[in-house]
């Protein structure tokens, strides 16, 4: 969304992921309760970024795509090093919350009850998108701004306020996002590099500003990312990449993509 | 040079920007191309130049077909363009961007030694500045022109490449009463060879220019003569000049 | 030179001056610490030029060209190891292994602007996965990489003991120099100032009657062999080839060092590099302890704050001044 709407390369997205798991485990820690800590993330995130894109972004918008780099490579630096120091390099578990513990067994396959939940919960908010994307005006002001962003701002609406909405609620999901994969992918400094580059192929593969674009390149990518080294043999960096590189080449502007 | 395209249909999904247009225009031929907003104009110039594949249809420079070349290959062929909105290369000089069009004549644009080419390139850029009247533009970075001088250099620029069909969109746009009396006087200096297509809003231009005149309206070309036919035609008044006695 | 641009005695004065500078380094560096840093500061400087003939002339930012510096540094670590350590050999085998990797990603060219960016990440990727793949380590060494390298052996000098700190130092600067002077020529011949064309208005420079692509291309291929050549010369100071130096990140470091210096000469991006490494040093090896651990968040601080107060790069700064 980020990406489409604004034209904005934003580096440290991996970051907001991080923080977003680290103010989980910090809440969790406080107060025990999981639900909370779900919560907690997407609200701190939520206010993160937009103050992020009011004091800096807004500055370089026009400078172009290598400066939005160079700043959002700044802030993960100063993201990730600001973690490492206060809660130390190693990896910490996020407890799985209770109730959800164990595996359950369907069909005669075995499922870690946390991951159904995750699929479960990830398949619900993609929904809620979904149709707020679709069928709400908030939704509707987004797409036109893809489709056109200066058509947007000539309509009257204010394209500063969508642009801190858009940037804000990017962070909160990123931050919702860390808080999930928390208990069974671990919580550690470098979990930023590892979800940004598969972030950024899934945007480029689904398509640039749009939701089904990500659901669909997500699916695609994650599938990519399980059975390419079933296939390949151990080279799942490169599985995913091919996959990239074979949608780009075909249909460059991704498989639901609208900008050119 | 000649052009000619034969039945060019451009469809956007459901809306079509170009219908069947056949369009000819005859080797030195001096002609205009007019119509309200929106009837696509600037698309026969995107789909001769190649910036724009036709659905369907054909288009024909000099005989040969080259409905399949690719824009840099028709330029070499010796088109050239200018666009509505001003594309110069805005971080260059005036000079520098003289200079690249001049060594894209020259074919040594991809010289790693320069030697006598460079010293040549340059004297032929001081010699344009000064027909067109802007030398002391020399080392203006492009982004710094006012928009007269933009669309001036716009069209220094295709003339650098002296050029056997060149296609003008709007150039006259924006340009004050004395600028447009000297680009018209320019043009109509070319050598009787070049053949010029132009698109324009501006009629005086088109009436001192043109030999001919076609007009299109909703991708249709509905009309095609001299410009006193033009402005006796009935179809012609209603559709763009408002139906006005 | 060309002759649209004007000369300027006052710059050939700066940069001779600086050469000198360069020259003297060895003599009072305060130990071979920092006549090494020195050289790695040299080396990335040659990477970020070449990612400079890229990024600031040809305008195509690409996060895979760290791939390129891998390629000639696996390449020289091969060659050294086993066949031979003569120099020329090996400064040849860094300039191919860059051009043919770059020809094999040159597919990437097919796509403009951020999609070939995506690209470029895409095929550093692959790359950096088939380099520390552990099935393949027998060849490249897996994880670790290939260690051992020896230096190299000047031609009519083989008596020249290059594991000497201030002898690789001066083997870097030459090559250095070289290739400044080079890509200095390059840039201001018609064929740089095509590169620009294309770089300011693709479609334009099409519409003019260039082969965008060729173009794009030969500048893909040079800035990948120099890229190359930077990369034999750090795996020669590292004894050592690692699959990290191919992951996207390095290539972001060199974009960050081309932007701060000024992506548009080719000064800017070599003080950029060096003021990059030296930053990277200079702040994991500051006194307080405390602030030392902590020099990528110092680093982050800097990049953040360059972009709000310098956004023409360093170089932009200094013209200014000079203007």
């Amino acid at each position: 969304m980020i990406f489409g709407l604004m034209d904005v390369l934003n580096l440290a997205h991996g970051s907001f992921y991080m923080l977003g798991a680290y103010v989980g485990l910090t809440v969790l820690g406080v107060t025990g309760n999981f639900w909370l800590a779900l919560i907690a993330a997407p609200v701190a995130l939520c206010v993160l970024g937009a103050l992020i894109e009011v004091v800096f972004f807004r500055r370089i918008y026009r400078e172009g795509h290598l400066m939005q780099v160079l700043l959002t490579f700044g802030f993960t630096l100063v993201f990730v090093d600001l973690i490492r120091w206060r809660f130390g390099p190693q990896t910490h578990s996020l407890p799985t919350p209770p109730g959800l513990e164990g595996a359950v067994h369907i069909l005669g396959v075995t499922f870690a009850s946390y991951k159904l939940f995750v699929i479960l919960f990830a398949s619900m908010v993609a929904l809620v998108l979904l149709l707020a994307w679709r069928r709400s005006r908030v939704g509707a002001i987004l797409r036109a701004g893809v489709a056109d962003r200066e058509m947007l701002g000539l309509l009257g609406i204010d394209l500063k306020r969508v642009f801190t909405g858009t940037f804000a609620f990017g962070a909160a999901l990123a931050g919702l996002a860390g808080v999930v994969v928390g208990p069974y992918l671990g919580v550690y400094p470098g979990m930023d590099e590892s979800i940004l580059v598969l972030v950024l192929v899934v945007v480029v593969v689904g398509g640039l500003g749009s939701i089904e674009g990500a659901i669909l390149g997500s699916l695609l990518i994650g599938l990519a990312y399980a059975i390419g080294p079933l296939v390949l043999g151990g080279f799942e960096a490169a599985s995913i990449f091919a996959v990239m590189a074979i949608v780009l080449l075909v249909r460059p502007q991704g498989l639901l993509g609208r900008r050119q | 040079m000649n052009l000619s395209t034969n039945s060019v249909t451009v469809r956007f999904g459901a809306v079509a920007a170009l219908q069947n247009v056949s369009f000819k225009v005859a080797s030195g031929e001096r002609r205009a191309v007019i119509g309200p907003n929106g009837a696509g104009k600037t698309t026969l110039f995107d789909v001769i130049t190649g910036q724009r594949r036709p659905t369907s249809g054909r288009v024909l420079l000099d005989d040969a077909d080259v409905t399949g070349f690719s824009v840099w290959r028709r330029a070499r062929l010796g088109l050239a363009r200018t666009f509505q909105r001003s594309t110069l290369f805005a971080n260059l000089t005036v000079a520098e961007n003289l200079a690249i069009a001049i060594r894209s004549r020259l074919k040594v644009g991809s010289r790693i030694w320069p030697s006598r080419v460079e010293r040549e390139v340059g004297a032929e850029v001081s010699s344009r500045l000064e027909m067109a009247g802007l030398p002391a533009l020399r080392h203006r970075l492009a982004w710094r022109l006012g928009h007269g001088e933009r669309r001036i250099v716009e069209i220094e620029l295709a003339l650098a490449r002296d050029p056997r069909l060149l296609l003008l969109d709007e150039p006259m746009a924006g340009l004050s009463g004395a600028e447009r009396e000297a680009a018209v006087t320019r043009l109509r200096a070319l050598p009787e060879a070049v053949t010029v297509i132009l698109v324009e809003h501006d009629l005086d231009v088109v009436f001192a220019i043109a030999q001919r005149v076609s007009v299109l309206d909703h991708g249709v070309l509905i009309a095609d003569g001299t410009p006193v036919e033009i402005r006796a035609n009935r179809r012609v008044q209603e559709v763009y000049l408002g139906g006005v006695d | 030179m060309s002759r649209l641009r004007r000369f300027r005695p006052r710059r050939w004065l700066g940069q001779a001056a600086f050469l000198l500078f360069l020259l003297t380094v060895p003599a009072w560096a305060p130990n071979r610490f920092w006549i090494n840093v020195a050289s790695q500061a040299l080396i990335f400087a040659i990477f970020a030029m070449s990612l400079d003939l890229l990024l600031g002339y040809a305008g195509m930012p690409s996060f895979g060209h760290a791939a390129f510096y891998a390629a000639g540094a696996y390449a020289g670590a091969l060659w050294a190891l086993h066949l031979s350590p003569d120099l020329l050999p090996l400064l040849s085998i860094g300039l191919i292994g860059g051009a043919f990797l770059a020809l094999v990603g040159a597919l990437a060219l097919r796509a403009r602007g951020i999609y070939f960016l995506m690209l470029t990440l895409a095929f550093a990727q692959v790359v950096w996965s088939v380099l520390s793949n552990n099935q393949l380590a027998s060849v490249l060494g897996g994880d670790i990489g290939l260690i051992g390298v020896p230096r190299p052996v000047l031609p009519f000098a083989a008596d020249v003991n290059l594991y000497r700190p201030a002898n690789f130092y001066f083997l870097t600067l030459t090559v250095a120099a070289i290739v400044y002077i080079a890509l200095a020529a390059v840039v201001a011949s018609p064929f740089g100032h095509t590169l620009e064309g294309i770089r300011e208005n693709e479609g334009r420079m099409e519409s003019l009657g260039y082969p965008t692509y060729r173009y794009r291309l030969a500048a893909f291929i040079i800035a990948g062999a120099l890229a190359g050549l930077a990369g034999m010369l750090g795996g020669s100071f590292n004894f050592s080839a690692t699959p990290a130096t191919a992951f996207w990140t390095t290539s972001g470091l060199a974009m960050i060092a081309v932007i701060m210096g000024g992506s548009r000469s080719l000064v800017g991006p070599a003080a950029g590099a060096i003021v990059v490494v030296l930053l990277q040093l200079g702040l994991s090896s500051l006194p307080a302890r405390g602030l030392a651990e902590r020099w990528q968040l110092l680093l982050g601080l800097v990049f953040i704050a360059v972009v709000l107060f310098l956004p023409g790069g360093l170089y932009g700064v200094l013209r200014r001044r000079a203007a």
